[in-house]
This record gives C-alpha cells, sequence and structure tokens, in this order.
C-alpha cells in the first residue's frame, strides 16, 4: 500500500504526461503480479461493487470529530472531498508508520469483506484506520473505499504505462481490459497476452475522433476522406459470436437488455460479427433528439408503450470483426465496403449504414454542417480512407468537425464553491434572463474563464453577496456573461421551462449591463427553431 | 456587516486601520497617518507614507529596505514599554517572521493585544511566540479552519530536501517558490542543518537574504541566479517569490520542477490548482489547534479576529460561550 500511496502521490504532483507513464510503470514492474493487477484496476477507474458509500463515510466523521456539525460542513465544503476532508480532521498526525500491508491485502482482507458485514463492524474498522494511519495513507484508504480515486490519469496512460511496463502492443492490453475482469495474479499474467481465448461477448476498444482544429482544406484532398453525420446518440458496439449478441456503450457498459429491438435484428448477422456503431431514438424516417434517448435509458422498465412511443435503432459506422477475424488493421475504405455489403444483405428495418455525405469539396461540407443541426446531428465526422481502425484517441485519421454552438448572454446569480481543486474559490455559477422584468435562473455553467478571472471574479463575489444559503450565495445581478450550449429542450423540472445542453462560459461581458442580457422569450425562439429536429 | 463594534473600545477598526483613540496611532495602518505602530515588514502590514513608524529592532533592518530614506523609524526592543498619549505601548515576539510583533496597548486597567501575523511552531529566523495575557485579543485568522493542521516543520525540511535531491539524481534543476520575505529565509535556515551545498536565489529573495545575514541569522549560502546558461542550474535549488512563476525569468532554468511552501498547500485542491510540481506544507500562520490554543493562553475575555475565516472561527468560539466577532481589515491572505 505504501508504495501505492507513492504512486499515487506522484501522479497527483505532476502535470507532465510523460512522468505520470514512467512512475505507473515502475510501479507495475516493481509491483507483485497481484498488486499491479489491482493496481491497473483502480487506476483505469474500475469501481468495487458493494463498497461502503459516501453517505455512512459522512454519517461516521461526523460522529467521530468534536467539532459541531456547521463546521465540519463548511470545511468540507472548503476541501471539496469527502476522503480528503476525513484524512484533514481526524488522520494520525503523529502515527509511528504502521506495518505496510499490501494493496492485495487492503482489498481482500480488508475493504472487500466489509461488503458482509454488520454496519457497527464496518464503522469500527473503518473509524479505526482513520485513527491510526497517516494522512496519506487514510486519505488513500477513504478513496478506495469509495472507489473514486480520481488521480488525473486517463485510461490512455494506464495502457500506455502498462504497456511499456510488459513490453506488449497496447491494442492488446486495451483489447484485454475490456469488458468484465478481475484483479488477479492469474490475470496479470495472460494481460495483452491470449485475447484469442477472450469471451464471445468481448468487445474492441473504441476508436475515438479528436476535435478538428484546423481548417478542413489542411487535410488534403478531399477524396481521401469519408465524411458522415456526427450522430447524436450513444456510441455502441454490436458483438455476435456463437449465436448470441451484445451490445456494449462506449463507457464499457453492456447495455444489451436496453434494446431488445437492436439485440433481436443483431440475430440475423453473421456469427464472428463486430460492429462499431451509434444508437439512436427514433425511425428510419424521423430521429429523435437525444433527449427522448435519454428518458428511455432512464426507464427502469421497458413496457410495450416506451418501446413503442421511443423505438430504438442502430446506425452503423464500421466493422471491427468480420467471419471471426480481427478487421481492424485493414484500411476503413475496405471495412466500409464489407460493411455495406453485410448491412444491406441484412436489410434490417432498425439498423442501418451511416450515410458517406458526397459533398465533392470542402466548401460544399462546410455548408453541409451549417444545416447539421436542423437534422439533429451534432456535426460532421472525417475519417481517412487508408486508414486502420485505432485505439483511443489517437490523432490524425478521424477528426469531429462540431457544429458552432448557440450563444446567449445570461446575467450571474447565485455562486456556490467549487469541489476538488476549486474548493477555496467560487467557481460554480447559476446564470439567469429576463422573464417580465425579473431574472430567472436558465443554467449553471462551472467552466469557460481563466484562473486570472476565477479569482476576479471569486473576489467580486465575496464583497458583493446579498444572502447565503448554505454555501451558497445570491450575488447582485450586475455581471454579464456570454454563455454557450450544444443543445436546448422543453423541461418542466426548470423554472425557465428550458434545459441546456452542455452549457459553458464563453468569455465575461464586462461591457454589457444587465439589461441587455437575453431574455427567455430569446432562447424560446431558438428552442422552436430547433425542436423536435 | 450587521455588527458594530461599541465606540468606546481601545482599538477600533476603522478604513485606515486598527485604530487606537487614547494612544493616537494605527496598527498597520493602510494609508499615511501620523503614528504607526507596525507589527511586521510584510507588505500588507507596512506601507510608505506615515510621519513616524513604531516597529521592532530586528524589523528595522528590512523596514529600512521597504520604506523611502526619509522614513522616521522608532525602533523598540521587544517588551519594551513607551508611552503613546494616554496609553502604554510594547512589543512582544510573534514568530512570524523577523522581528514580527504582537502589540500590547494598555490603557487604565485594560490590556489589548494585536496579534498581526503569528504561529506558534518554532522557526529558526524569529523569537518564538510569546504568550501575553490581556482582556482583549485581536488575532488573525488566516488559516481558521479544523482542516488546517501543520505537520512537523523538520519533517517538511526533509521532504524538501528529498524532492531537491531527487531533481538533482535526474539532471533538473528544482525551483522552489517561498514568499520573498520571511518564507524564502526559513526555508534556508531550515535546510542549513542537513547540507552544505548552496542555493541560487531570485533578485527578491536576495536582499532580504542579506538582512536576515545582517541580523544574525544562519542560513545555506546564497548565489544570485542571474547566471545565464541552463547547464549551470542542473541539479541546483532555486529559491524565488511565488510571482516569479510562468514568468521569462524562469527560461534560463532548462529543464526544472516547481514546488511551493505554503499553509494553503495543506489541501489537494489548492496543491493541483496552482499547478505546481509539488506543495509543501509551510505557513507562517497559526492552524486551528494553535489559534485555539493561543486564545486560551492569553486568558482573554474578548476575542476579535480580522482577517482570514473569521466567520468560521466567531461562530466557533460564540458557541463555545467565547465572546468573539470579527473585525473588518484589508489585510491579504498571502503569507
Ligand atoms: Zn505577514
Ligand atoms: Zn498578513
Amino acid at each position: 500500500m505504501r508504495r501505492f500511496a507513492e504512486l499515487f502521490e506522484s501522479l497527483d504532483t505532476t502535470t507532465s504526461t510523460a512522468a505520470k507513464i514512467e512512475a505507473m510503470s515502475a510501479y507495475f514492474l516493481a509491483a507483485t503480479p497481484e498488486n499491479a493487477a489491482w493496481a491497473a484496476y483502480i487506476l483505469i477507474g474500475r469501481r468495487l461493487k458493494g463498497s461502503v458509500g459516501p453517505a455512512l463515510l459522512r454519517k461516521w466523521l461526523f460522529e467521530e470529530v468534536q467539532l459541531p456539525a456547521w463546521l465540519v460542513e463548511e470545511t468540507y465544503a472548503s476541501v471539496g472531498d469527502l476522503a480528503e476532508t476525513i484524512a484533514l480532521l481526524i488522520s494520525n498526525k503523529d502515527a509511528l508508520q504502521p506495518a505496510d500491508i499490501s494493496l492485495t491485502q487492503w482489498f481482500t482482507a480488508r475493504i472487500l469483506p466489509l461488503g458482509a458485514q454488520e454496519e457497527s463492524e464496518r464503522r469500527q474498522h473503518i473509524v479505526g484506520w482513520w485513527h491510526s494511519l497517516p494522512y496519506r495513507e487514510c486519505f488513500l484508504v477513504n478513496k478506495l473505499l469509495t472507489g473514486s480515486l480520481r488521480v488525473g490519469v486517463s485510461r490512455s496512460l494506464v495502457t500506455r504505462a502498462l504497456a511499456s511496463a510488459l513490453d506488449l502492443p497496447r491494442i492488446e492490453i486495451e483489447r484485454s481490459l475490456m469488458g468484465p475482469w478481475e484483479p488477479s495474479a492469474d490475470f496479470w499474467q495472460t494481460l495483452g497476452k491470449n485475447n484469442g481465448s477472450l469471451g464471445n461477448s468481448h468487445p474492441y476498444p473504441f476508436y475515438l475522433a479528436s476535435p478538428l482544429q484546423q481548417q478542413p482544406a489542411e487535410l488534403g484532398d478531399r477524396r481521401q476522406w469519408l465524411a458522415e453525420w456526427k450522430w447524436d446518440g450513444i456510441r455502441g458496439q454490436i458483438v455476435r459470436r456463437a449465436s448470441q449478441s451484445a451490445l456494449w456503450s462506449r463507457g464499457e457498459e453492456l447495455i444489451t437488455e436496453r434494446f431488445p429491438e437492436i439485440i433481436a435484428a443483431a440475430a440475423a448477422l453473421p456469427d464472428g460479427t463486430v460492429l462499431d456503431g451509434e444508437v439512436l431514438a427514433g425511425s428510419a424516417s424521423r430521429i429523435l433528439p437525444f433527449a427522448s434517448l435519454q428518458q428511455r435509458i432512464g426507464r427502469k422498465k421497458l413496457t410495450a408503450k416506451i418501446l413503442n412511443a421511443i423505438p430504438a435503432r442502430f446506425i452503423a459506422y464500421d466493422l471491427l470483426e468480420f467471419e471471426a477475424i480481427d478487421w481492424r488493421p485493414r484500411p476503413l475504405v475496405e471495412r466500409r465496403a464489407q460493411l455495406e455489403r453485410l448491412i444491406q444483405g441484412a436489410a434490417l428495418p432498425v439498423m442501418s449504414l451511416s450515410p458517406a455525405l458526397l459533398h465533392g469539396s470542402w466548401e460544399e461540407l462546410a455548408i453541409a454542417r451549417d444545416e447539421a443541426r436542423a437534422r439533429g446531428v451534432e456535426g460532421l465526422m472525417l475519417k481517412e480512407w487508408r486508414s486502420s481502425y485505432g485505439v483511443g484517441r489517437q490523432r490524425g485519421a478521424w477528426w469531429k468537425w462540431k457544429n458552432d454552438p448557440f450563444l446567449f448572454d445570461g446575467v450571474l446569480l447565485y455562486a456556490a464553491p467549487g469541489h476538488g481543486r476549486r474548493s477555496n474559490l467560487y467557481t460554480d455559477y447559476t446564470f439567469g434572463v429576463w422573464l417580465a422584468g425579473a431574472l430567472v435562473p436558465i443554467t449553471k455553467a462551472y467552466s469557460g474563464l481563466t484562473d486570472t478571472e476565477i479569482r476576479r471574479l471569486d473576489g467580486w463575489i465575496r464583497k458583493h453577496t446579498k444572502e447565503k444559503f448554505g454555501t451558497v450565495r445570491s450575488v447582485d445581478p450586475v455581471q454579464v456573461f456570454e454563455l454557450a450550449y450544444e443543445g436546448i429542450a422543453k423541461s418542466s423540472r426548470h423554472k425557465s421551462g428550458i434545459a441546456l445542453r452542455f452549457p459553458r462560459i464563453v468569455r465575461w461581458r464586462t461591457d454589457k449591463p444587465a439589461e441587455e442580457a437575453n431574455t427567455v422569450r430569446d432562447l424560446q425562439q431558438v428552442l422552436a427553431l430547433h425542436n423536435g429536429a | 456587516m450587521a455588527w458594530m463594534q461599541p465606540k468606546g473600545d481601545l482599538i477600533q477598526a476603522k478604513p485606515q486601520g486598527l485604530y487606537c483613540k487614547a494612544g493616537d496611532f494605527y496598527i498597520d495602518p493602510l494609508g499615511p497617518v501620523e503614528h504607526a505602530v507596525i507589527t511586521h515588514a510584510h507588505g500588507d502590514h507596512l506601507r510608505a507614507g506615515s510621519a513616524k513608524y513604531y516597529l521592532s529592532s530586528a524589523c528595522t533592518g528590512v523596514a529600512r529596505r521597504r520604506l523611502p530614506a526619509e522614513a522616521q523609524l522608532r525602533p523598540m526592543h521587544y517588551r519594551e514599554r513607551i508611552a503613546l498619549g494616554e496609553t502604554r505601548v510594547s512589543l512582544h515576539p510573534a514568530g512570524h517572521i523577523l522581528g514580527s510583533s504582537q502589540v500590547r496597548v494598555e490603557h487604565g486597567d485594560q490590556v489589548w493585544v494585536v496579534s498581526g501575523d503569528y504561529k506558534r511552531d518554532p522557526d529558526p529566523t524569529c523569537e518564538l511566540f510569546e504568550v501575553v495575557p490581556c482582556d482583549v485579543f485581536i488575532s488573525e485568522a488566516t488559516f481558521a479552519l479544523p482542516a488546517y493542521r501543520w505537520p512537523e516543520t523538520s519533517k517538511v525540511a526533509l521532504e524538501i530536501l528529498d524532492w531537491w535531491h531527487t531533481n538533482r539524481d535526474n539532471g533538473v534543476a528544482s525551483v522552489l517558490f517561498a514568499y520573498a520575505l520571511g518564507k524564502a529565509q526559513r526555508v534556508l535556515a531550515e535546510l542549513f542543518s542537513h547540507t552544505s551545498d548552496s542555493v541560487y536565489v531570485h533578485g527578491a529573495v536576495e536582499s532580504l537574504v542579506d538582512a536576515y545575514r545582517e541580523a544574525g541569522i544562519c542560513m545555506l549560502a546564497t548565489l544570485p541566479a542571474t547566471v545565464a546558461a541552463p547547464t549551470d542550474y542542473a541539479g541546483a535549488l532555486i529559491v524565488a517569490p511565488p510571482s516569479a512563476a510562468g514568468s521569462a525569468w524562469m527560461r534560463r532554468f532548462g529543464e526544472h520542477r516547481t514546488g511551493f511552501c505554503s499553509g494553503w498547500m495543506r489541501i489537494r485542491g489548492d496543491r493541483r490548482r496552482r499547478g505546481y510540481d509539488r506543495g509543501f506544507v509551510l505557513s507562517d500562520h497559526a492552524d486551528w489547534p494553535s489559534l485555539l490554543r493561543t486564545f486560551s493562553e492569553t486568558g482573554a475575555k474578548r476575542i476579535f479576529l480580522t482577517h482570514g475565516y473569521t466567520d468560521a472561527m466567531c461562530r466557533y468560539l460564540q458557541e463555545q460561550g467565547i465572546n468573539a466577532d470579527a473585525l473588518r481589515t484589508e489585510y491579504g491572505a498571502e503569507e
């Protein structure tokens, strides 16, 4: 555990990608196979089932500290992280270094058994650790308990470190890490090595497009690129093997049961086929907005009524496996041709091919992109015809060319302290727009300002607070901000009747008086123009 | 503020700073006044423009460097009593930085103490905080949340040393950011017992290191970080003020890691947000336990808090049955 705590510390205290990979790789090389497997499991963000929830930890924290509840609350608000608050308030400053217990032992002998224990027994164990461990280990144990160890390493960094430590291709590592697996010495020994024997439903890692930052013309000859709509649904993978079908989401969740119509259709695919595509709500003639799909995912039970009202379909992008052979190394032009034959041959009403856009020049494509929003898509995808199917976000061959966002001006109404790295500053903002001479809250936004602006705004907020509600402050409604968002929908849960998707701050409009901010009516007009698209 | 300070209080929070009418002087005034009693030489406490400054003898070296040449100084030994108006005033060590003082003001049968910035941890660059019994204690509250508990300084010094040596083994420079006055010299003094290597310092740190040496403080040998060739800095430790971070001045060091010494580094969110490679928890202010301990040891019946987490500490004290209120002042959160 101490070595893992050291690894955590070095990951947490450097911003250099190379240093992070090096630190992980060194840990993997030095650790026992079992500990290495557990470390990989945690670092790629797998969660343990049935560990202790934050609500209990919070309750016990309040019982353990000799402080009034409001003060613990205030400290928590300022620290922004429960595991850390506990360690800051309780951990033993003078603890003699206790005997080191391995990472595996921590899980197998201490944390996992908690699941079968009575609450009082669990409390006794956990509170005992709090009081005996020094700060760093106390913090880490709490993080492991709540299963949320965010340490600023992406999955791709972890797999790069694993590839370097094990001297194996990253693509194979990624493959082994997909789907369910248990951290063990056995797993570590086979990691990335015998992917041929993986289970029948095992998916491939998704290839992700990078946002296009240059002019598309800089990509060269338009004819070398496939252009498609960027559909706004759930990226998914259909795995058809041994007469069984599975549907995986990009978050590596098995969503087979959520979409029975897609699974039923997949039965028509030949064994040994894997498709990459997008799950959407709607019919061939009318795609429904993402909000509908969300509504459907939100349902615990899929009644005939909901299946009817919000049907799902699968739009295929790519062919990853065909006739039980991994097709990912082949060029897109070849994969796509086979995919076309496959989809057309199957002739399934809920499955179609993502159409290739035929606009012959970049200029014409740019015009098509401007119309994208009216079609309910997020923009365009550009994929190089000769590219193989990569792993993760490898830059160069796949680009997403997104729509320009919607913009409006809102007035800052409320502010709350941020969490984690911004816990001492007011960084969570609520903005309002005008409705009948008053400002009504329209959206929250957290990002978009520079650190300097955040600090300036924080100072302003503290000096111009009208009222405090817990950690939230209402402020004088005078600061105007330009905000961007990607989508707009009706909402009964919002006072304004409108919900915005991916809102963010574009800039601080110090030049604008609050009276000139937008109105609810302005947004309703945008909604009317784009609703049902 | 809803709370109004009673008119008869010996020391009042005014827009210009803390004012004592009976003695007709200000403590750490914000702007020019006739008589300024100074707790220490940090920029938010010592400002140019006043007619006469009362400060500790140990503070004068630094104050001279920070005030215009014509400024009139009246150095005072710790515990020396002088008469100002109807009051008797003395200075007592605050343990914050070299020459930092608490101000004791006696008038009739009342004793008020203004803490300035202070800490209770030992520090080789200044005298240890002295507990001064009083009726009213006006305290800072920069780190008045229970999350702020300082680790032992000696442990932090070893962490810094370890970090520097690891970087040295990797052939890269270590740039350690620390406030130019106080923190930088404390680090150089703490490291003195662990190594005899010399350390490069930024120009802003250098002149203050000289002032500390003149006051007889032992610190590592220092060299000005003016050499141009990055190879000279490989493996070196450079001490610089936080304002130098990200400036063109940093380019001369070639490949380097950055660290920051501050009480704010206690919280992970702050460590990460400020973007340094390492944060070292080293503060010149009192932590939560030290604040509480100090309040109780002074025996004060009333506590006023000037800056920091004043609201939280006030409420906490009031709930403990202690008469506590926040005064509005303009002191900063820098160390
Ligand atoms: Zn100070
Ligand atoms: Zn100060």
